[in-house]
């Protein structure tokens, strides 16, 4: 690609918008480096105080599942009731448990 | 699974309200329509600062000033949000920039038409924001789920926007002669280009069927339009401007307010990129654009000096 179109890499933005929140995915940017990638996260994503920290991320460190595979592969969890509190009977009676 | 079978999945998954995602299977149309969308809409968030920007220097009050840079920060925002859910789809940035360069990607046509006087700030913010937000508000509802998320964001943003317009409005309604003069001008000028910003009549919007079905749209242009009529008109009659349409009625079976038809041969003029100012908006990115080329390359010289120094990486 010619210099004069490279827009930079792109990174991922992570935002935490308040103490102990977690942090969660807003889009991305483009940055030549890490010090330029949190500014241009701020600029572009708190610019009215949505954030206290922010994370980024090169996009192309980020895996992902597909939704054709979601069946497959999260399939597993499903039949495990007894992660659950509910399945439990409790004696009658029985108090904060 | 056979095209066919993906194609009633794909189908079933939307009208269950499912959002799509970047890496799901998705037919041609659907990622070329909204590809075509989204990236238009960006182009348009970063052309519209430059009839803004001609008016920081002019804006009458250190107040007015500061509130029209805050707009144009955010319009570079939203530019960027939407840049960032189009490359979702697999094309780059640079691409999309490319496409516009190249006349290939368009962007909203009412950023083609002059910003005369300080009152057109204000019908821009009220009016073209106005006209952005109605139509955003049902794009927030949009299946694919980047682009909804942007569009949330961006509706977030835009209620100042629309607001700081009519307040501009407002104010130069309740000024001297001259200033109320100003204002119903802009009126005059910035009403039918609104109007149009919803695109054409359901029945002659070709793309309009595929996008209902795919609820990348999820109501139609003249549905959208009517909802920005009926706001709009009472808005500007509460400070006691005109609607520049003889026809102007309201219609108190239906509930809303009739209109002239739209002069469609302008729009499609305007469009094609005859308007007042295609060659100026476009040429000016370009410039721009090429004018940027030593910055890009100082950052990136500057990365690489830093990789080949790890002592020195913050």
């Amino acid at each position: 690609m010619e210099i004069n179109n490279n827009q930079f890499p792109q990174w991922e933005v992570f935002i935490q918008t308040k103490s102990g929140s977690p942090f969660e995915h807003a889009g991305s940017v483009h940055a030549a480096d890490k010090k330029m990638a949190l500014q241009n996260a701020r600029d572009t994503y708190t610019r009215r105080n949505e954030g206290r920290s922010l994370w980024v991320v090169p996009t192309d460190c980020i895996v992902a599942t597909t939704r054709d595979e979601e069946e497959e592969f999260f399939d597993p969890s499903l039949d495990k009731t007894y992660r659950k509190p509910n399945f439990y009977k409790m004696p009658k009676g029985t108090n904060n448990l | 699974m056979t095209e066919d079978q993906k194609l009633i999945k794909f189908q079933q998954r939307i009208d269950a309200d499912e959002k799509i995602e970047p890496k799901d299977w998705m037919p041609e149309g659907y990622h070329k329509t909204l590809f075509r969308q989204i990236s238009q809409h960006a182009h348009s968030e970063i052309i519209g600062m430059q009839p803004e920007a001609n008016w920081v220097l002019r804006a009458p009050s250190l107040r007015a000033k500061k509130i029209l840079l805050a707009k144009i920060q955010d319009e570079a925002g939203h530019g960027l949000y939407l840049y960032s859910a189009a490359e979702t789809l697999g094309l780059d940035r640079s691409e999309m920039i490319d496409m516009l360069h190249k006349g290939k990607a368009k962007y909203s046509s009412i950023f083609n038409y002059p910003v005369l006087t300080w009152a057109d700030i204000g019908a821009v913010g009220w009016l073209v924001d106005g006209a952005a937000i109605v139509n955003q508000t049902m794009l927030a509802k949009c299946s694919y789920g980047p682009y909804a998320r942007a569009m949330l964001r961006i509706c977030k943003e835009e209620g100042f926007h629309q607001r700081q317009g009519y307040e501009i409005m407002a104010k130069m309604m309740n000024g001297t002669e001259a200033q109320k003069e100003m204002a119903q001008d802009a009126m005059n000028r910035w009403w039918e280009p609104s109007l149009m910003m919803f695109g054409p009549h359901d029945t002659d919007s070709p793309n309009s069927k595929d996008s209902m079905q795919w609820k990348i749209k999820v109501e139609s242009n003249d549905r959208l339009r009517q909802r920005f009529i009926d706001r709009t008109v009472e808005q500007a009659h509460h400070i006691g401007l005109k609607v520049p349409d003889a026809n102007l009625k309201y219609n108190k079976e239906t509930l809303h307010w009739e209109t002239s038809d739209i002069n469609w041969e302008e729009f499609k003029n305007v469009v094609n990129g005859n308007g007042p100012c295609n060659h100026q908006r476009l040429s000016h990115h370009i410039k721009c654009h090429n004018e940027g080329q030593w910055v890009r390359e100082a950052a990136l010289a500057f990365e690489a000096k830093q990789m080949s120094n790890p002592a020195t990486i913050k």
